[in-house]
């Protein structure tokens, strides 16, 4: 099950595995950003890799009630006692989602899916029907009110023609809805704060949102191909002319996921 | 406009509202009750699930946003017949295989699914606590999930052109929040994270409150901004140390994560969750021989790294 570190590093840099790069990547995304919604999973360790990292300011939020956390390990779950112990403050979560969120205070929210479209709405909450669903999914969670009321939402998954697909079962969080200017128009009457997904990093490369509300593949990892891209996504993907290439994880970055933050290799396999 | 369980051998006045964990359920959990074991990730008192399991209470409507291992084996077992919720998952390693058997297979019978966000069921207790007929909050905009849920329903500002959703109160018949310490009368004090068990308390009808420390009256009042929940709306304290085992304290003891993952591989059969249910539920009668059975090098195992006692405040005398 464990993945191979099989991409070859630049000359002298180490070799580092997909799910590295991909931490890494959404990691740096976060560089100048002040207060930061951890979702459950790969965005939790991404977070707290740009913590240490590209982002030392950053105030990390967790639904469960922290503000300010500095864990002293990686969370398995994001009600981890490790959160509480140093935070800036732990509070109800009432307080939480009414001033901290809703109140607009909260930059970026980090969300991960099971399903997304090429619009960045996200499904977590059934795959087939709702009423007879072929797999049921955990369901929203705060993601909902995350997508509506953070200023910016990121959001981190594995590519795959099941998880990108052209048309969600459900949608538990809205993106750009069926495109950007609906979707700015509908924000704005309904007065939402946030202004809809900013970023989507996956395991082959980052993608932004152009003006038409649509992914757009800005950048790919070092090892990953176009033919790979256009195999795990479900519709004809944009791609920008021309193309970066994500820089490879240097030697800190990868210390710091190996050696600090996963140990175990929970979220890196 | 409580019921009190009544102590067993000493006097009321020593004992206050203290109760062993099997007759306080027996007492306050009654067949199609709506229960709440509330706790987010921290203070789930699995102790007072698994009583509730042993006592085979049924039709049970289970309140949670995060209905979590304690309502997964409480589903397995028959209790439940309903679930209100916000995230159905296994924190931090996958599903709730008991729970999923039911909703996709219907195997061995259907469950019935209330489904909102995190923000809609804090909303929901925080009506329900406040006795107003709604909460309105900005969330669910363009989701399919009041398609999935008319419950949650737009709502217009009656002070201008703005709509927001609102979402009914929840007003559970009983509310189980585990906690670190409480007096003889309830008056309950906890630290770490506090999810919205102080909101499901005030909203239920009858509360109990598990403690891992009973602590004398003045131990509370020399710390009031600690006391969460007052002895005025809860029912019965049951001491029950390690009652949250494989949940967590903050400062007692950690979450056992081994757990949360062998969960995963033992429920997902019918037949391996049963034979767990036998063995560490009703094959045992109660919290302390569940935790010696679990035996001493897994407790020493759970223990913090280390102690991070706050600072003491000073409130000052005045007269």
């Amino acid at each position: 099950m464990s993945e191979p570190a099989v991409q070859p590093g630049a000359a002298g840099a180490p070799a580092f595995s997909k799910s590295e790069m991909m931490i890494v990547a959404a990691a740096r995304e976060l560089a100048g950003q002040r207060v930061c919604f951890v979702g459950v999973g790969l965005p939790n360790i991404a977070v707290n890799l740009a913590r240490l990292t590209v982002a030392p300011a950053l105030e990390l939020v967790y639904e469960s009630g922290a503000f300010g956390a500095k864990p002293a390990r990686l969370p398995l779950s994001i009600g981890d006692p490790t959160i509480v112990t140093g935070a800036t403050a732990a509070v109800s979560m009432f307080e939480l989602f009414s001033f901290y969120l809703q109140g607009g205070l909260v930059d970026v929210g980090f969300l991960g899916a099971a399903q997304i479209d090429r619009f960045g709405n996200i499904n977590s909450t059934v795959i087939g029907d709702y009423e007879h669903p072929k797999t049921r999914l955990p369901g929203s969670g705060g993601a909902c009110e995350i997508a509506i009321n953070a200023r910016q939402v990121f959001v981190i998954m594995r590519q795959s023609k099941r998880s990108f697909v052209d048309r969600i079962d459900f949608r538990t969080s809205p993106g750009n809805l069926g495109g950007a200017e609906a979707a700015a128009r509908i924000r704005r009457e309904e007065g939402w704060l946030g202004r809809g997904p900013s970023v989507v990093v996956t395991d082959l490369g980052i993608y932004h949102f152009d003006d038409s509300g649509e992914m757009r593949l800005d950048s790919i990892h070092p090892g990953a191909t176009l033919e790979q891209v256009r195999e795990t996504i479900g519709w004809e993907p944009k791609v920008a002319e021309p193309l970066a290439v994500t820089p490879v994880p240097t030697a800190e970055e990868l210390r710091l996921i190996r050696e600090e933050l996963d140990p175990e290799g929970v979220y890196t396999k | 406009m409580k019921s009190q369980v009544s102590a067993d051998e000493e006097p009321r006045h020593s004992r206050g509202k203290v109760a062993s964990m099997r007759d306080a359920v027996a007492a306050l959990v009654h067949d199609g009750d709506v229960v709440a074991i509330e706790g987010f990730t921290h203070l789930i008192c699995f102790a007072a699930g698994h009583e509730i399991i042993r006592q085979r209470k049924r039709d049970l409507t289970l309140a949670r946003l995060t209905p979590d291992l304690i309502y997964d084996q409480m589903v397995a077992a028959g209790t439940a017949r309903k679930l209100v919720f916000s995230w159905l998952g296994n924190p931090g390693v996958g599903g709730l295989h008991a729970i999923r058997r039911r909703v996709e297979d219907a195997d061995p019978a259907p469950l019935e699914l209330e489904e909102y966000s995190h923000f809609g069921m804090v909303g929901r207790y925080t009506a329900g606590a406040s006795n107003l007929p709604f909460f309105p909050l900005r969330s669910y905009f363009e989701t399919d999930l009041p398609k999935a849920n008319p419950l949650i329903r737009p709502i217009k500002s009656p002070y201008g052109d703005e709509t927001v959703y609102a979402v009914p109160p929840l007003k559970p018949d009983v509310t189980v929040v585990h906690a670190q310490r409480a007096d003889a009368e309830g008056n309950t004090q906890m630290w770490g994270l506090l999810g919205c068990q102080k909101e499901a308390a005030f909203a239920a009808e009858r509360v109990i409150v598990v403690v891992e420390e009973l602590v004398d009256e003045a131990v509370v009042r020399a710390d009031p901004n600690r006391t969460v929940i007052p002895g005025l709306i809860v029912d019965a304290v049951v001491v029950e140390p390690w009652g949250a085992h494989p949940s967590y304290v903050q400062g007692a003891y950690d979450r056992d994560n081994h757990f949360y993952r062998d969960w995963d591989a033992i429920s997902r059969e019918a037949a391996t969750t049963q034979a767990w249910l036998d063995e560490w539920v009703y094959g045992v009668s109660g919290r302390a021989e569940y935790m010696e059975k679990l035996g001493a090098e897994r407790m020493a195992s759970l223990q913090p790294w280390g102690m991070a006692p706050s600072g003491s405040v000073d409130y000052g005398v005045y007269k």
